[in-house]
């Protein structure tokens, strides 16, 4: 059998960039991947005739725009369009609408609230503060804080340094910002519920955290970090669903002579004498390689597809702990035409963006609790997008595809697993809580797809469908992430390496886990750098 | 017109009290002003009954400071243990519960495996909590300010985080910041034992097991037991009140001068300096040092006045999260209860309802709602069992937190406060069935009453939520943090400020040794 210079596992966006990068710099490389479709969790699926749905991730921003001019992914079909906007509906039929323009935003916020739209500036000019603080961050390998080797020594002095520098206020503000809850955060700047409640929304998607658990306010942070050609903490779709992301990095990766081989799960990585020789496929076959690159989660890389012989009983029980617990589901929805929604008028701006039907934070805190008690939010918040408006790619003329992430679904249901009818009943809730703000939603459902944390780990391989492949708690961010002493990518055996989302900067389609592990494994290999330097903010 | 005093105290609890003595033994004139008609504080004993007495806020000793009572001699000043290094009892309906002492845990239930877990993770708890409790000792350092003594105290605690080993390093970076719940999952087995230990994580805080910070909450509780200070939890004879009655003779042998029943209605400022203090008689002192035993807000806001502070400040201030969530229990027993499986030997321990950590997060979800918990959890004492000065003879005295109470009830505590009393006492009758018949008076202080009796604004025993976002030098706020306030001889000595409260002392200490240095290092 040929040997590769390095066998990639899972062709999701991160395995994918990986792989790019080395076969960039002249490597023979192979990815691997279980479905019969590339793409992992950044993928378009035709489930419904005529019908294009973004059935696992569905918007784009944190990813790197590094990685995007120097793949030349735009090149090779990507295009990001943007939205703008948000919208939360009242159950007093008001709502409140997010706008990008300034002066038209502040006088929504004033209509809800003199006091905060007083403040939304002081809020947005200290959250873009931390966004530009941990941009740069991103695409670098964290340190070892325990280690004493130079390299790390010096890029622990340079992160401190960047903080330090900040001056003394500013250093105690991101240092209360890092530990505290989102509610808490928000209630600092604002009383306005339905303003708390819609902006709250980012610090709890794909968590298992409610709004009131500290830490969360850094989880909106991950939502807000990202930009669409440059304009930070904007999204957008990407053109014929997330699953041209994955379509331009595998263009880009095979322009670089990589081979991608679909329908081939990895039933186990080889290992000898401590050292990584390959893989070996679910149908028997055999590759070799000396570099076997993971993009896996971390459960699934230590406790399936290796041998707990070939490993430190350290790391096994790591990734026995390792906290990667589902807490999202999703609808993906074929809809006759476009729904209408009470109090907003026909074609309103406002409902190309974002929306949501949760309009107080102890209703967002609720849902929490219904998944702390082992099912899912009775009233959920949810994160709808209709991508067809502006997007027509997606569906047939007239047509619409509904997009739906629901927080929190569990990844158990009072400890029983999941079967068809509770999925089902799971659906109707979510589906039943959006039909109370739009009369005519149910009659237009022509297919729907929902998708439970147990969907999402069979199709995708997410560990109780987990979207970030490990919740992004203290205890597994930055140096710790996925576990202490392993955050540099490198595995613990010789030639193997992590390329996931559960390795920093962590998931949400950014690409930088991808780039990070390719760079650390040139460098192992003493190979020439092929990866971007992170860009500068200003 | 001269001062007569160089220093004005506000409050004279255990650390306005810890402050005075250490201030007037620097040789200066010290005056401390307490608005209630005895000193103490929310460490006091007090009828609440006729001829029953009980340590009506905190009621049990494990973080005093060892260093405290030995420089101000507390021991020839009358302070005598009743009983020292209590066990902790975890109760059990049916008679089966754990015993948890410092390094070992029993019960029928347990498999080998869970003692010993529990054995490693206390020894690596107390690892971490010397870590704490090191930084205790100290003021905060000030950050990017370049002051030398900050920085030494940085180093060093760099230092010793760094001679822990890789390991230990590791786990604790991993480990502080998170939620006791996790941690707990990680190794042990049991239930109740996880809820023993969860308990212990979120007593007499606004967070629940599943609440990242209560991992820190539980370190801070252990960081009474390590160091010279392994006694763990004592009781005080005569109540928590004679902790802050040996304080008072102390501090009033080193020449201090103490006027109980005067309130100070406000701090008197010349522009951004402090000039003296005036009490709700209208009378004036002048003194150039003013030190607040009062918690922040009630410092910022009432005695100085929002007007008188830069906005950002003032802001902070605001921001603080400071809403008791525990409420105290008192009850007047005609005789020693019997709790299922629990001899009557074992009584005199500290008990404690915890089934589960699930029971505990339940408990906490009410009160996220401004509702109490219809199934409290309860850390229960009966200090008649080792002191019976506190009640008529033969008679028992039982000390209950209960949690959670939220300050913030929705209904107001008003018509629900008795409601919560039977609640917590049905759930006592529970694990002591007979226990209602021995009852001859009750009383329930919730988060309310404990504002205004001890006037603690929002009603928290540590003058303010002890989480890493008010840590250290964020605590009670930056620019406040060091003891020393923006305005000019006023500082700070309570539990508000590091490192917190539950009769440590140390804030008090700390805070004189900033006044003593002027700032200067």
């Amino acid at each position: 059998m040929k040997k590769y210079d390095a066998i990639v596992i899972g062709a999701g966006h991160n395995g994918l960039t990986n792989a790019a990068y080395l076969a960039k710099s002249g490597m023979d490389v192979l990815v691997v991947e279980k479905n019969p479709w590339i793409g992992g969790a950044s993928v378009s699926r035709s489930l419904h005739e005529g019908w294009t749905y973004s059935n696992c991730s569905y918007v784009c921003s944190l990813f790197r725009p590094e990685i995007y001019r120097d793949l030349e992914l735009a090149r090779h079909g990507l295009q990001v369009i943007p939205y703008e906007g948000g919208l939360t509906f009242m159950q007093d039929g008001d709502y409140f609408g997010n706008y990008s323009d300034h002066e038209r935003h502040h006088r929504e916020l004033a209509r809800h609230s003199k006091r905060d739209a007083n403040a939304y500036d002081r809020f947005s000019a200290d959250v873009s503060r931390q966004t530009r603080l941990i941009r740069p961050f991103l695409m670098r390998t964290p340190p070892d804080p325990t280690s004493f080797k130079p390299a790390d020594v010096m890029e622990l002095v340079h992160m401190l340094k960047t903080y330090w520098d900040l001056g003394e206020d500013i250093l105690y503000d991101t240092m209360r910002f890092w530990t505290m809850s989102v509610g808490d955060f928000l209630d600092e700047y604002f009383e306005s519920d339905v303003i708390k409640a819609h902006m709250a929304g980012s610090g709890i998607i794909g968590t298992a955290l409610g709004i009131y658990s500290p830490g969360t306010a850094y989880v909106l942070l991950h939502h807000y970090m990202g930009d669409v050609d440059g304009s930070i903490g904007s999204w957008g779709f990407a053109r014929g669903g997330m699953g041209s992301i994955a379509k331009a990095l595998a263009g880009s990766f095979q322009s670089f002579g990589g081979e991608i081989m679909t329908d081939a799960g990895v039933d186990k990585i080889l290992v000898k004498n401590g050292e990584t020789k390959g893989v070996v496929l679910e149908n028997g076959d055999e590759h070799y390689a000396d570099i076997v690159v993971s993009n896996l989660d971390p459960k699934r890389t230590f406790l399936k597809i290796m041998d707990e012989n070939d490993l430190p009983p350290d790391v096994v029980k790591k990734a026995k702990n390792f906290k990667i617990r589902g807490s999202s589901g999703k609808l993906n929805i074929s809809l006759d035409g476009m729904p209408t929604f009470r109090g907003i008028e026909k074609g309103h701006e406002l409902l190309k963006a974002d929306f949501h039907f949760i309009d107080s934070m102890e209703r967002m805190e609720r849902a929490y609790d219904d998944w702390k008690n082992g099912t899912w939010s009775k009233d959920p918040y949810v994160d709808t997008l209709i991508p067809t408006q502006v997007d027509p790619t997606m569906a047939p003329p007239g047509k619409h595809m509904m997009t739906v992430f629901v927080q929190y679904c569990p990844p158990k249901v009072n400890g029983e697993e999941w079967t068809d009818e509770l999925r089902d009943e799971f659906g109707q809730t979510v589906i039943n809580q959006i039909a109370e703000y739009s009369p005519d939603f149910k009659d237009l459902i022509l297919h729907a797809e929902i998708r439970t944390p147990r969907e999402l780990e069979n199709e995708v391989g997410l560990t109780e469908g987990n979207i970030f492949q490990g919740e992004l708690t203290m205890d597994q961010l930055l140096f710790n992430r996925p576990f202490p002493g392993y955050a540099q990518y490198r595995g613990p055996v010789k030639g193997m390496y992590m390329s996931g989302s559960g390795t920093h900067p962590g998931g949400g389609v950014m690409g930088a886990p991808g780039v990070n592990s390719a760079r650390e494994i040139l460098s192992d290999l003493s190979r020439k750098n092929v990866t971007p330097e992170a860009f500068s903010d200003e | 017109m001269s001062n007569l005093y160089d220093t004005i105290i506000i409050g004279a609890g255990h650390n306005g009290l810890v402050c005075a003595n250490y201030l007037a033994k620097s040789g200066r004139k010290v005056l401390v002003l307490e608005a209630n008609e005895g000193v103490g504080g929310a460490a006091i004993t007090r009828e609440f009954a006729p001829e029953y007495s009980v340590s009506a806020c905190a009621h049990l000793l494990h973080l005093l400071n060892p260093k405290i009572v030995s420089d101000l001699a507390l021991n020839s000043h009358g302070l005598k243990m009743a009983a020292k290094g209590l066990t902790t009892l975890s109760l059990s309906t049916d008679g089966e519960h754990l015993t948890l002492d410092r390094d070992s845990v029993s019960g029928k239930a347990l498999l080998q495996s869970d003692k010993k877990v529990y054995r490693d993770f206390q020894n690596k708890m107390r690892r971490f909590a010397r870590i704490l409790r090191k930084t205790f000792m100290t003021r905060p350092p000030r950050l990017v300010h370049k002051n030398r003594k900050d920085l030494m105290t940085l180093a060093s605690l760099g230092l010793s985080v760094r001679l822990m080993g890789r390991d230990d390093m590791r786990e604790l970076l991993r480990i502080g910041a998170i939620n006791i719940y996790d941690v707990l999952q990680e190794d042990f087995q049991n239930e109740h034992l996880k809820a023993a230990l969860g308990f212990d994580a979120v007593l007499g805080s606004n967070l629940g097991p599943r609440s990242p910070n209560s991992v820190l909450s539980y370190l801070y509780r252990l960081s009474g037991q390590v160091g010279e200070n392994d006694s763990a939890v004592s009781q005080p004879a005569g109540g928590m009140g004679s902790v802050t009655e040996a304080l008072k003779k102390s501090a009033e042998a080193a020449g201090v001068e103490i006027r109980t029943g005067v309130a100070v209605s406000r701090i008197l400022l010349d522009v951004d300096k402090v000039v003296g203090v005036e009490t709700s008689t209208g009378e004036n002192l002048k003194s150039a040092e003013v030190v607040s035993n009062a918690d922040p807000k009630t410092t910022f806001f009432k005695l100085v006045g929002a007007r008188n502070l830069e906005t950002g400040f003032s802001r902070r201030v605001d921001n603080i999260r400071m809403q008791g969530k525990a409420a105290k229990l008192h009850l007047a027993l005609d005789a020693l209860p019997e709790f299922t499986g629990v001899s009557s030997d074992q009584l005199g321990n500290r008990m404690i309802i915890a089934p589960s950590l699930t029971y505990l997060e339940q408990a906490f979800d009410h009160s996220k709602y401004g509702e109490f918990s219809n199934a409290p959890a309860l850390e229960i004492t009966i200090p008649s069992v080792h002191d019976q000065s506190l009640v008529p003879a033969g008679k028992h005295v039982l000390s209950a937190v209960v949690q959670y109470a939220p300050y913030d009830l929705r209904t107001g505590w008003e018509s629900q406060a008795e409601v919560f009393k039977q609640i917590a006492i049905d759930k006592i009758e529970e694990y002591a069935p007979g226990i209602k018949d021995l009852i001859s008076a009750s009383e329930l202080l919730t988060p309310v009453d404990i504002e205004s009796e001890f006037k603690i604004h929002g009603g928290h025993w540590h003058h303010g939520e002890y989480t890493l976002d008010q840590f250290m030098m964020l605590r009670p706020v930056p620019g406040a943090a060091q003891y020393s306030t923006p305005l000019s001889g006023l500082f700070l000595c309570g539990a508000g400020s590091h490192p917190g409260g539950g009769v440590m002392g140390l804030a008090g200490k700390n805070a004189s040794a900033e006044i003593i240095n002027g700032g200067k290092n």
